[in-house]
């Protein structure tokens, strides 16, 4: 049977698209967090999605990693529509994602070597000395082979992210999403997670989704840069194109300013009234 | 007033029936993704030997307190009627029947149970369940159904053994200390209790028990609002929710099994 032209074209212009949301709407109840949401995400590329905190940049990742559905839209990971998934499906698909968590995640009951061989043990049939081998490699990657017997309790928040950061790719995955990696981070461990996320992607082949609000450090390592604020994309671009930019919102948030498009002050009432400086005046 | 006092009420039924709705969901699902929990078996001993071997101090001692006040009182009482000789009977009925299943689950309830929702609790508010999730793992199969089969398993055990302490206590009060003949303590006792109404009984009634604690731990624990305020009231709860429901099972199921008899 002969494929539609405009399908060859379709497929042609997308086949290097790893992630691709289309007119994406979330939300709960009433409130929608996310609306007409447009984003793509290439081959090997670092892709940072930007915002304030709680303008829907989590809830993007998660809708992503297919555990919410969107409301309106469509969310394409490796051309499979997630929505079109049952749980089989979705699971095989997500054997191709990795998600570090901002605060890592870690099995609290096991050590970091089983936290990476976790994965390895649930999903391959590999014999426990191939996955010894497999899993000192991921945590050199990181730096951290000499904590492999180390419990998560005893490691550092920076460390406890890099041990997560080799867990999420010990099943090499095509596609790996990191939420708020440079959270509570001192200077040197945000370095080194940034270096990291870069060099992962490049020796790998991944394709990384970097949600963040660091915007000097995810600037050093990102390819392309979606702003998002009160649930739209308000500003994208290379990261160049993001520190020219002469959007208020995009200009308030490089250059950290404190009042600007992003208020300073939560909505309330007038100041004067609050103090109720008209009432002690009479 | 009373048109807000309405909805409220409404909200409230509303909110009651839709927690029993998912509660009855989340039991079907532990059931339906029961097959890791016995394909790899070692998961669930591991959680055996958690909430079972980790709860025998507490089970052992508490036995052999309770037999051995079952010892003085039943003495006190069947002296009256000069047949202290039954003192076996009553402390071995007394335990297998009612007070082994039942204190033994009271006591399951709040050592186990209570860890069990605090860790479940915390794995959620930590994102560990969602990072399994993210791992392609159910986290119903890999986490919740051994701790459900592990409670499930561990409860007659812990039971049997806090009936046997009972009756080790009773036995060293009633014949040690206060001199009752032990051949008729021993003899009266393996006369009087019946396998089939007395034990087997029993050891249905604390399998009941341990299926309602561990449900009830494990729900609550992955119901929890991720805070440690979350935590803390899934934690009261489970204790609270399932002594109620130990105590009310046990009534129904007593009102079943000993009917009719002498």
């Amino acid at each position: 049977m002969a494929v539609p032209e405009q399908l060859h074209r379709r497929d042609f212009l997308q086949k290097d698209n790893l992630v691709e949301i289309e007119d994406v709407a979330f939300g709960y109840g009433d409130r929608l967090v996310l609306k007409g949401i447009n984003l793509t995400a290439k081959r090997g590329q670092v892709v940072a999605i930007m915002g304030s905190s709680g303008c829907g940049k989590t809830t993007l990742l998660r809708l992503i990693g297919g555990q919410i559905t969107p409301r309106e839209g469509v969310v394409r990971v490796a051309g499979e529509s997630l929505g079109e998934l049952n749980q089989r499906g979705l699971y095989r698909l997500r054997r191709k994602m990795g998600m570090l968590f901002q605060f890592g995640a870690l099995f609290t009951d096991i050590s970091v070597f089983d936290n990476v061989a976790f994965q390895l043990r649930e999903h391959t049939d590999l014999p426990e000395d191939a996955i010894r081998d497999l899993v000192l490699m991921k945590l050199h990657a990181v730096g951290l082979r000499g904590a492999a017997q180390l419990m998560p309790a005893e490691l550092s928040g920076g460390m406890a992210r890099r041990v997560a950061l080799a867990r999420a790719i010990a099943l090499e995955p095509s596609l790996v999403m990191y939420d708020e990696p440079f959270a509570g981070l001192d200077p040197i461990s945000l370095g080194v997670t940034g270096n990291l996320i870069r060099r992962l992607t490049d020796t790998l082949g991944l394709t990384s989704l970097v949600v963040t609000h660091d915007v000097q450090e995810s600037l050093k390592i990102v390819d392309y840069v979606y702003f998002v604020s009160e649930g739209v994309i308000v500003a994208e671009g290379t990261a160049d194109d993001i520190r020219a930019s002469n959007l208020p919102y995009v200009h308030q948030f490089v250059h950290g300013e404190a009042d600007g498009p992003v208020p300073f002050h939560y909505p309330a009432p007038a100041y004067a009234d609050d103090l109720r400086l008209g009432g002690r005046r009479a | 007033m009373l048109r807000r006092a309405i909805e409220n009420l409404g909200h409230r039924t509303v909110e009651g029936v839709w927690r029993i709705g998912y509660a009855a969901r989340f039991f079907v699902a532990i059931l339906l993704h029961s097959g890791t929990a016995f394909r790899r078996f070692g998961l669930t001993i591991r959680e055996i030997y958690f909430s079972g071997v980790l709860s025998l101090i507490i089970i052992l001692v508490s036995g052999l307190f309770v037999g051995m006040v079952l010892g003085l009182q039943g003495y006190e009482t069947l002296q009256t009627y000069g047949s202290e000789e039954a003192l076996g009977i009553l402390v071995a009925l007394s335990l297998v029947r009612e007070l082994g299943p039942v204190v033994a689950a009271l006591l399951f309830a709040s050592r186990a149970g209570s860890a069990i929702t605090a860790e479940i609790g915390l794995m959620k508010a930590t994102e560990q369940l969602s990072a399994m999730e993210m791992m392609a793992v159910d986290p119903i199969a890999r986490v919740v159904a051994p701790r459900f089969w592990a409670g499930v398993i561990s409860m007659p055990l812990l039971a049997a053994l806090f009936s046997a302490m009972g009756i080790f206590g009773g036995y060293l009060v009633g014949v040690q200390l206060i001199g009752v003949d032990e051949g008729s303590f021993w003899s009266q006792m393996q006369s009087a209790v019946d396998f089939e109404q007395d034990v087997l009984n029993g050891v249905i009634k604390s399998v009941v028990f341990g299926i309602a604690i561990t449900a009830i731990a494990l729900y609550e624990g992955y119901d929890a609002a991720p805070t440690a305020e979350g935590v803390s009231g899934a934690t009261t709860r489970t204790v609270v929710a399932s002594s109620l429901a130990v105590l009310a099972l046990d009534f129904v199921l007593t009102a079943f099994m000993f009917r009719g008899l002498n």
